[in-house]
């Protein structure tokens, strides 16, 4: 039997039937269109479905979509506004951030959820704050410089991360 | 030059950083089917029946294929790419791969029967409806054991698991003799553990026939898309090649792992046609785990003798080869051509010899991994100097120093031919090294090291310095060798008629920036600016040929093909220019994106040029209008990236756990074109050699079930595994590049994992000398390590 | 990875919950942040008819006083404890373990009620559970009940829990004043699970070890504590010999895991080195 959800994602209400079992990263991939979150493991260990609910960092393939009826979601298409990257998308550029970009959209929404709880954070806190989330690439070095470019940007421009 | 060696940010990001990507589990086609791959449990065992009626009864269920439709349908196994032969000139066993087993499988994971539905859930559900028979076999794993009398064999045809035997060098006399009359021998066992890739996007693949046009469409996870047709069409379905596109888009990373021609690749193909609807598969991480081509799996023994000097000898090195149950692609090269090639390292050995025992064991196919056979060959290289340096009471960047190469450029002084086969193309050795001690601070850490002992602090240092051979190849060298494709690289540059340039490439980016890096060769050559052009890759109906990207070879290869056809454009151009500008192409200069007449301000722009090209109504007789040139390139060597990585270490003596405090990297990569995109291809490297010293690596059980199949058991770095890396380079031109470029993707993976058990050593000295360190150096591990009797 | 399928009910309300669960004919299990039960479920694991969501009622969701005890209420992420201060200022160690599960996104979603339902020997809450004297408040229909997390925790993913029951509530005592905690953990490097998690609660008083509770997560096929580490230091005085001569009692008597990571003697190992290091950062 299916279940009916209505969620806000990225600003817009979507109401849906969805299957008991449906994980939220497949009701936004298959069902949405939203293809920015990935899917890089099975056991809620890579953060490449990284998306926030309700303001919170959360890995899309260790959720039910029907646990987010009533909720807020955003996702990797939901950050830049009027064509502009959002602070952290622009860090990431800067910095080199990415390579492949598969699991850019995971770290970009982790690095998110850590800004909003420390504005400032240090080398250490920015290394601790990613451990859900793998990158194959970068080595992390440029990952970490491109979370600290952020901080620095939205502190300068006095913004809020969401 | 406006754009060549600047840190230019990279055009790709803006769709990364936003979710608008395009990876091929992205990819929805209608009427799209979603298969499910039923796999064995069993490492060895005899199907004894499938029953597959209830799964097919399963509402939603479109078609099951097993191996038998397989077999009925006249399908090949996946072919190997590259063939060595015995030691006797006999060819290696090729047993046959093929994509569904119908009698036996030979290990966890080979595929058994495909579940196509309307969507996943249900084909993942309709797996469970499917019961399998089986009688399960005594298996074997590991390579050396492979080999003994009375193992479990893989195939019928391979007698003892020996797929080949194989060796290179000086005749092993002389070398056996060098080592006995050596004044020291330093001797090491070692192994060289087998390696999961695991990009973080699994391998995918949609398979889609239109029957309107006769003509299939794969969309695939591949590093090169080309070769994937060619195995495809021609050796395993015999379907013609022009009738088939393959699609490599937005990929996920690769790291070899996505080089090779997969089994799913040809079912999805194959089953398209069979069902007339697109079908996409998408791998599980744990199906990952099981089927992505393993790397590494080598079990050496290594011995290099010394005079009283130092100065080395001789190397003697015997190696197991584990090829896992089936040949991957390019399998046989591995172990062979790109691991004894480079046993020479940066030093003056003049005598080596290395033999190589290629065995099946009832295991997941091992194959390319970043590195592929050179981190191998530096793994014991280093291993043994740094060991030997103990060993011999020496210091042993002192030891390194004593056996350089002397420096040669390649241009005036001649390349440097080592007792393996290859000529280095231009080295300087010295200088990547002295750099590495400056910036460690080596006598300082040496002061520190003493300090910390007397505190019972075990801090440790460790040395890599390795070379590489990159940008594969001539292609007359690698066929000799065995190859059986040419490896050489396409473009094509389409100037269009309003001077915009779209350049299509038969590299493949799957994270290292091409799009960037080849628009801004083409920008400076050009005298455009980089917006207007445009970089195109991974499609096989626009692109006309590729061997594609591995082996740090894009730039060197596929970036100097790039030039060949800039330079005939330039010269078409020139052609054109001289006519408007009514002067002689020699009185011609071009520069800035203008062709002047020497001496004079009479000028004409790219731009007009191509205009003109393409409305040729006052132009050049004879000349054919259109300003679109393709080039092959096939490099005249390889090219040979250095490097000096130097890691510190503290190791807490009570739990044996190791801590990388800092690493430094110096590599000499040949010319760069965008510096930050090089570091990055450094750094990441870096992480993943690294890796394999203290975190990674698969195991198997003595059942040969994967312990290691997931990332909640197979530990990759995380961000705070790792320090920030202290990173510089050197340029020591390649001589024999148009671009000068010599490979930066594999040089971090391949010097890092030798310099931070090397470091581990040193951390211990105060326990004696441990040479039998095993990797990854697990707390576990090195604590046992610490408490040996 | 898809589970295959189920029911899904939300609760409101503990009593909607414990009627959502009691369904004739159907296996119903309790869903709350689901960062145990979820994995579980794709890995198909675990096949239940039905899920009962409580994530979100509210009466579950508090860190307040209540008396001589903290209660947490079952749905309080790991997050929510983390960030408490009164835990923080009456017994550290749960903060400081809650900060050491899993990740951020995991911290974020995951209960402490549904970590302890499902008991996973190398789960971090357990043994800190236990060293806490902690104890866990059950509802079902017929009432509620009040174990000591030591009759809670009976074996391998084996709790008291009935079926038809819910984690409700876990009363953490408030040490007297003095006392310190500190939770010590070994990760496993792929996972980040416990191979040792060592939880110590101690009292100094005038230099003496008046009370010493010590637990460990990892070691053993369930949480336990380690009586024999505790009565070797209560009485002694807080010196770095005598810890480590409790420390040196660390899992004995105990059948130990062996694993690829940690085979038994180096387990134990650790659990003596564990011991001494939470030992010293708490009487030290």
């Amino acid at each position: 039997m299916s279940v009916k959800i209505s969620v806000s994602i990225n600003g817009k209400k979507y109401t849906s039937e969805v299957e008991p079992r449906q994980l939220l990263v497949y009701h936004l991939r298959e069902a949405l269109a939203l293809t920015g979150s990935h899917v890089g493991c099975d056991t809620s260990s890579c953060g490449a479905c990284t998306v926030l609910v309700d303001g919170q960092a959360v890995k899309s393939c260790t959720t039910l979509a029907a646990q987010v009826d009533g909720c807020n979601v955003i996702t990797v298409e939901g950050l830049a506004k009027n064509g502009n990257l959002h602070p952290i998308q622009e860090g990431f550029k800067e910095e080199h951030g990415l390579q492949c970009g598969f699991c850019t959209p995971g770290m970009i929404m982790a690095a998110a959820d850590l800004l909003q709880n420390n504005p400032d954070p240090s080398e250490t806190e920015i290394r601790h704050a990613l451990e859900g989330n793998f990158c194959r690439c970068t080595g992390y070095h440029n990952i970490v410089r491109s979370i600290q470019w952020a901080a620095n940007k939205l502190k300068e421009t006095n913004a809020a991360v969401l | 030059m406006t754009y060549i060696g600047q840190s230019v940010k990279r055009v790709e990001d803006k769709r990364f950083t936003t979710g608008k990507g395009k990876y091929t589990d992205d990819i929805k086609l209608v009427g799209m089917t979603h298969a499910h791959i039923v796999r064995s449990p069993y490492a060895h065992a005899i199907i004894k029946s499938i029953d597959i009626d209830t799964a097919l009864a399963h509402p939603g269920v479109v078609a099951i294929f097993t191996g038998k439709d397989i077999a009925a349908a006249g399908i090949n196994g996946v072919p190997a790419g590259w063939q060595v032969n015995f030691k006797d000139g006999t060819t290696m066993k090729e047993p046959p791969h093929p994509l569904l087993v119908a009698d036996r499988v030979k290990h966890v994971g080979d595929g058994i029967a495909v579940i196509i539905a309307e969507d996943l859930a249900t084909a993942r559900d309709a797996a469970d409806l499917i019961e399998i028979d089986y009688e399960v076999l005594p298996c074997v794993t590991n390579p050396a054991e492979a080999v003994k009398a009375g193992a479990p064999q893989v195939h019928d045809n391979a007698p003892n698991n020996i797929c080949f035997d194989w060796e290179l060098g000086n005749p092993k006399a002389e070398v056996d003799a060098a080592i006995a009359a050596s004044h020291h021998v330093t001797r090491l066992d070692l192994v060289n553990q087998r390696m999961a890739p695991n990009a973080i996007e699994p391998r995918s693949a949609i398979g889609h026939y239109d029957d309107s046009k006769d003509k299939f469409t794969l969309y695939t996870t591949s590093q090169n898309p080309h070769l994937t047709r060619l195995l495809m069409c021609a050796f395993v379905l015999g379907i013609p090649e022009h009738k088939v596109q393959v699609v490599a888009p937005d990929v996920g990373g690769g790291f070899g792992s996505k080089i090779f021609h997969y089994i799913e690749e040809a079912l999805v193909i194959w089953a398209s046609k069979q069902i007339g609807r697109p079908i996409k598969w998408t791998s599980t991480r744990s199906e990952a785990f099981l089927t992505d081509a393993h790397g590494r799996d080598h079990v050496t023994t290594a011995e290099m003798g010394f005079d009283k000097e130092g100065k080395v000898t001789a190397l003697r090195v015997s190696t197991f080869a584990n090829l896992g149950a089936y040949l991957s692609t390019f399998a046989p090269a591995v172990p062979t051509y790109l691991h004894g090639t480079l046993l020479q390292g940066l030093y003056t050995t003049p005598k080596i010899h290395v033999d190589v025992t290629a065995v099946f064991t009832h295991t997941n196919a091992v194959d390319a991994y970043r590195g592929a056979g050179r981190p191998e060959a530096t793994y014991l290289l280093e291993r043994l100097m740094d060991t030997a340096a103990l060993e011999m009471g020496m210091d042993p960047a002192e030891l390194r120093f004593k056996n350089f190469i002397p420096a040669f450029d390649g241009v005036t002084q001649p390349g440097y031919q080592t007792q393996v086969a290859l000529q280095y193309d231009s080295g300087n050795y010295e200088p990547v090294l002295e750099r590495g001690l400056e910036m460690v601070g080596y006598e300082n850490f040496r002061k520190e090291q003493a300090e910390a002992r007397k505190n019972g602090k075990l801090l440790g240092i460790g040395f890599s310095t390795y070379i590489e051979a990159c940008g594969i190849a001539p292609s007359a060298v690698v066929g000799a060798l065995g190859a059986r494709a040419g490896l050489y690289e396409s473009a094509q540059v389409r100037v269009q008629p309003t001077g915009k340039v779209s350049v299509f490439t038969g590299s493949h980016s799957h994270g290292q920036g091409h799009e960037t890096t080849f628009a801004q060769v083409v920008a400076d050559r050009l005298g455009i600016a980089m917006e207007d052009i445009d970089i195109v890759h991974g499609d096989s109906d626009s692109v006309a040929f590729g061997m594609g990207t591995y082996g740090s070879r894009s730039l060197a290869v596929g970036g100097s093909a790039i030039v060949k056809s800039i330079d005939k454009v330039l010269e078409k151009g020139a052609k054109i220019a001289a006519h408007k500008l009514e002067a002689a192409e020699e009185d011609l200069e071009y520069a800035g994106g203008r062709w002047t007449v020497k001496g004079t301000d009479k000028s004409i722009g790219f731009g007009d040029i191509a205009l003109t090209a393409y409305v040729p109504h006052d132009y050049p007789a004879g000349l054919e209008p259109g300003l679109d040139f393709s080039s092959f390139y096939d490099p005249t060597n390889f090219t040979y990236p250095f490097g000096c990585h130097i890691a510190i270490v503290e190791v807490d003596a009570e739990t044996g756990k190791v801590t990388l405090k800092r690493f430094i990297a110096v590599d000499d990569v040949g010319n760069v074109i965008n510096p930050m995109i090089v570091d990055g291809q450094i750094h990441g490297g870096l992480a993943q050699g690294i890796g394999q010293a203290m975190l990674e690596g698969v195991a198997y059980d003595a059942e040969g079930q994967l312990m290691t199949g997931s990332f909640m058991d197979y530990a990759m770095p995380r961000a705070d595994d790792l320090p920030s890396f202290e990173i510089d380079r050197k340029v020591t031109p390649c001589p024999h590049n148009p671009l000068g470029v010599k490979g930066a993707g594999e040089a971090g993976c391949i010097g890092s994992t030798p310099a931070v058990v090397n470091a581990v050593m040193d951390a211990l000295t105060p326990f004696g000398i441990i040479k039998n360190l095993e990797m990854p150096m697990t707390p576990q591990r090195v604590w046992r390590a610490m408490h040996q009797k | 990875m898809i589970p295959a399928n189920f029911e899904y009910h939300r609760a409101g309300s503990v009593d909607e919950a414990l009627s959502l669960l009691d369904q004739p004919d159907v296996y119903a299990k309790v869903l709350s942040g689901g960062h145990s039960l979820i994995p579980a479920l794709k890995l198909r694991l675990n096949q239940p008819g039905a899920l009962v969501d409580i994530a979100r009622i509210a009466e579950l969701r508090y860190i307040r006083q209540d008396g001589n005890s903290i209660a947490i209420g079952s749905t309080s992420t790991h997050k929510d404890i983390a960030n408490s201060a009164l835990l923080a200022q009456h017994i550290a160690m749960l903060p400081e373990a809650a900060g050491l599960i899993g990740d951020p996104q995991v911290r974020n979603v995951g209960t402490i009620g549904g970590s302890i339902a499902h008991a996973d020997p190398a789960a971090d809450w357990p043994g800190v559970l236990l060293a806490a004297d902690a104890e866990i408040v059950l509802r079902s229909k017929a009432g509620s009940r009040t174990l000591a997390a030591q009759d809670f925790f009976l074996g391998f993913y084996s709790t008291a829990l009935q079926e038809g029951e819910i984690v409700t509530e876990i009363r953490v005592p408030i040490p007297a004043a003095g006392t310190k905690s500190t939770y010590q953990k070994f990760m496993q490097p792929a996972s980040r699970f416990a191979i040792v998690g060592c939880a110590a609660v101690v009292q100094v008083s005038d230099g003496t070890c008046s009370m010493v509770r010590v637990a460990f997560n990892g070691v053993a096929d369930a949480c336990f504590r380690d009586v024999n580490v505790e009565n070797a230091l209560i009485g002694k005085a807080a010196t770095a010999e005598n810890i480590a001569a409790a420390a040196a009692q660390a899992a004995q008597g105990v059948s130990i895991l062996s694993d690829h990571y940690a085979a038994e003697d180096y387990r134990k190992h650790l659990a003596v080195v564990y011991a001494k290091r939470a030992l010293t950062v708490v009487a030290g």
